[in-house]
């Protein structure tokens, strides 16, 4: 079976928990006692029948407020597929929340309500999904009841969607009418759209192609190095998680960022999680990255990347950090601010002194070691980097290395 | 010139034996996770409790670090009201893998009055975070691995794959580390500590298909049996010395398996004839109640039971 992970995302009362309450409704993947606990959650709330917010939002604060706060991951299955939905809450200030859930999307599902169209959260879902390289984008015009069905209203914001879409570079979108509250194309069609001629939400989730990453040339970043026991004379096991390409027996590597060439000598375990050997005996330990010796990644002590900033104290010309890049940490220090990226108007700043709480720039960094690095829009794995405070050890950044 | 067409025999074995690409992405994603906290984190332990999550944990650990040994020890939060059976499993498994055992006990909690006895047939249930956050302290672990799953529970499904705990082992929901990619962040500082998840993102039916799929043994009691039971609370529980029945209750013998396996005051059997994993696999798929809200009486007690023990420092 295969396995589709999409990110929704959607402003304040777009009505994002309720779709997924009821995707997860309508596919069966409610048990009983959780229909009843939410059946007697609604009742609690002065409701009647079932909310279907209250499935996902978990968090006593979340209930008690009426909005989700933190990032949640949810699981259901068809015939077909199965899923994994990063539901990311819709607040300007859980911004980061956004990139987060869709670092690990194949598809990004953005929620309006028809009511009122795009709004300055939707640009920025749409842009953050785009910058994380997400070329799936699927518009889910939802509260179609509350404009009457309406099929001009629809188009209106269908074709403004469209546009954004293309400034973001952004390759396919797919717009869905629909009504969470009664269901309607969400996992079954809805009577009230005859105009409409497309697939349902489910539908369309269940058939869509999922990227598939391109067989690209041999990166293997070391995580471990494994002795085997003692006494048996076998030589060492360099472990990890590819980040693209498959070893193959005799195929000539360099390490990275030594430079030095050996060749593959044995290959275990299931891609992608795998163990090699190499013929001779080398310094490899956790951080080296073993690569394709025909078409090996660049290695370089600058950093040039797009950054979303995640913490209230800013990034600022020379702050020292920490950079954790595939399997390696490494000391860096912010040595140049380029610009900085309107996500609503898309426009960029130059000129810049500091780098704000959930705002995205361009930034430079250099780090105390060279790191082995593919573009972002190359290999997601090989391209991305977090950032981290040296003294509170938080995660503070994302960065995506825009040109290797 | 003829061509071999995949015979159908392939196709049906394959589909029946679930190799496909959910389990393995799962899997290595599991192995990768291992093994980035093992490499960062200086002393990290593997919690076990003989459940079918913490075997397959120890499963995925083992095949992270072959052809060597697994790096790190494995602690049991024992609340002293254990089946025996898993004891018994405990103790064989652990000495097959040769790593070491870390025994947190409950017990010796309420003995050197760190909690408070709950008397001999309460449950010991909320008191395991506090032998468990001791048994951290004094051992300078930095790093537990857990076999939590999201689809466990709400609260749990806020929760990171590796869940930063301050220096008094509290979660704060609202204040977590955001996890990009596949990058994870496993710095901590000395005192404080992480829960490691590495699977997340399985659900209940992924982890029987892992162990139908592999043959991986699991304590009998997840399995088929006749065992003397009380109903109680809509629950199956069986009888036993920290269980006697209540007034009015008549013990009843019934074929039974176990959903999840706890402490025995507070996990409940249902009935169930499946004798292996595959019938297991079959009966689960067509259940209609979750398995904490089915057979676990600490999760009933609010909509926010786990969120807060897991606040406090809870598995």
């Amino acid at each position: 079976m295969e396995l589709l992970r999409f990110a929704t995302a959607g402003s304040v009362d777009d009505g994002k928990s309720t779709l997924i309450g009821r995707l997860l409704h309508d596919t069966k993947a409610l048990f009983d006692d959780v229909i009843e606990a939410v059946a007697a959650s609604t009742e609690k709330r002065g409701g009647e029948g079932l909310d279907l917010a209250l499935v996902t939002d978990g968090l006593r604060a979340e209930r008690e407020q009426g909005i989700t706060i933190d990032v949640a991951y949810r699981y259901f299955s068809t015939p077909l597929r199965s899923f994994v939905i990063a539901d990311t809450p819709g607040h300007v200030q859980y911004t980061r929340n956004m990139v987060t859930g869709a670092s690990t999307s194949d598809v990004a599902v953005i929620l309006v309500d028809a009511r009122h169209g795009l709004r300055e959260q939707s640009h920025r879902h749409a842009c953050l999904s785009g910058l994380l390289g997400i070329d799936h984008l699927v518009l889910a015009v939802n509260k179609m009841d509350l404009v009457d069905w309406s099929r001009d209203r629809y188009d209106e914001i269908r074709t403004e969607f469209a546009a954004l879409a293309e400034a973001l570079g952004v390759t396919t979108v797919t717009s869905i009418p629909l009504c969470a509250l009664d269901g309607g194309n969400v996992v079954d069609p809805s009577p009230h759209t005859p105009w409409y001629h497309g697939p349902t939400l489910l539908q369309h989730l269940e058939t869509l192609p999922i990227p598939q990453p391109a067989n690209a040339h041999l990166r293997l970043p070391v995580q471990i190095v494994i002795k085997p026991p003692t006494g048996t004379g076998e030589g060492r096991w360099y472990a990890g998680s590819l980040a693209a390409g498959v070893p193959v027996v005799g195929q000539e590597v360099v390490v990275l960022p030594s430079g030095t060439r050996s060749t593959i000598k044995a290959v275990e375990g299931s891609a992608p999680a795998v163990r090699v050997q190499l013929t001779d005996e080398l310094d490899v330990g956790r951080g080296d990255v073993i690569a394709a010796a025909d078409a090996p990644p660049q290695t370089v002590a600058h950093l040039h990347a797009r950054v979303a900033w995640m913490s209230d104290k800013p990034l600022t010309q020379g702050s020292h950090v920490m950079v954790k890049h595939a399997t390696r940490t490494v000391k860096a220090v912010a040595t140049i601010l380029h610009d900085r990226l309107d996500v609503s108007t898309l426009q960029s700043e130059t000129k810049i002194t500091q780098l704000g709480l959930n705002e995205i720039g361009t930034v430079e960094f250099l780090t105390s070691l060279p790191l082995p690095v593919d573009a972002y829009s190359d290999n997601r794995t090989m391209g991305s980097f977090i950032v981290i405070d040296e003294v509170t050890n938080a995660t503070v950044g994302a960065g995506m290395v825009t040109a290797a | 010139m003829t061509t071999d067409a995949p015979s159908q025999h392939d196709a049906e074995r394959e589909g029946r034996l679930g190799i496909d690409q959910r389990l393995a992405e799962l899997e290595a994603h599991a192995i990768f996770v291992i093994r980035e906290v093992a490499a960062e984190c200086e002393r990290p332990v593997l919690l076990f409790s003989g459940g079918k999550d913490s075997v397959v944990m120890l499963h995925l650990a083992k095949k992270a670090f072959e052809p060597g040994k697994i790096p790190f020890p494995v602690m049991h939060v024992d609340t002293g009201h254990n089946f025996p059976e898993v004891i018994e499993f405990r103790d064989r498994l652990v000495a097959e893998l040769d790593v070491r055992l870390v025994v947190a006990s409950v017990q010796e909690a309420i003995d050197t009055g760190r909690a408070a006895d709950p008397g001999p047939t309460g449950s010991r249930n909320r008191l395991q975070t506090v032998a468990l956050l001791d048994a951290i302290t004094r051992d300078k672990f930095d790093a537990a691995f857990g076999g939590a799953r999201r689809d466990e529970d709400k609260a749990r499904a806020k929760e990171r794959i590796l869940s930063f705990r301050d220096a008094f082992g509290q979660w704060d929901p609202r204040n977590q580390r955001p996890e990009l990619w596949r990058l994870y962040n496993p710095r901590v500082r000395p005192g404080e500590h992480l829960r490691a998840f590495p699977l997340s993102d399985w659900t209940e039916v992924d982890i029987w298909r892992y162990v139908a799929v592999n043959q991986i043994e699991l304590p009998a009691m997840y399995y088929s049996h006749r065992r003397t039971v009380v109903e109680r609370d809509g629950m199956l529980l069986a009888v036993g010395a920290w269980t006697p029945p209540g007034t009015g209750e008549e013990p009843f013998e019934e074929t039974v398996r176990y959903r999840t396996v706890g402490d025995m005051t507070c996990t409940g059997a249902v009935r169930s004839d499946a004798g292996n994993a595959w019938e297991v696999l079959v009966e689960i798929e067509q259940s209609r109640i979750t398995e904490r809200g089915a057979t676990r009486a600490d999760d009933r007690f609010s909509e926010a039971a786990m969120e807060d023990r897991k606040r406090e420092g809870y598995f």
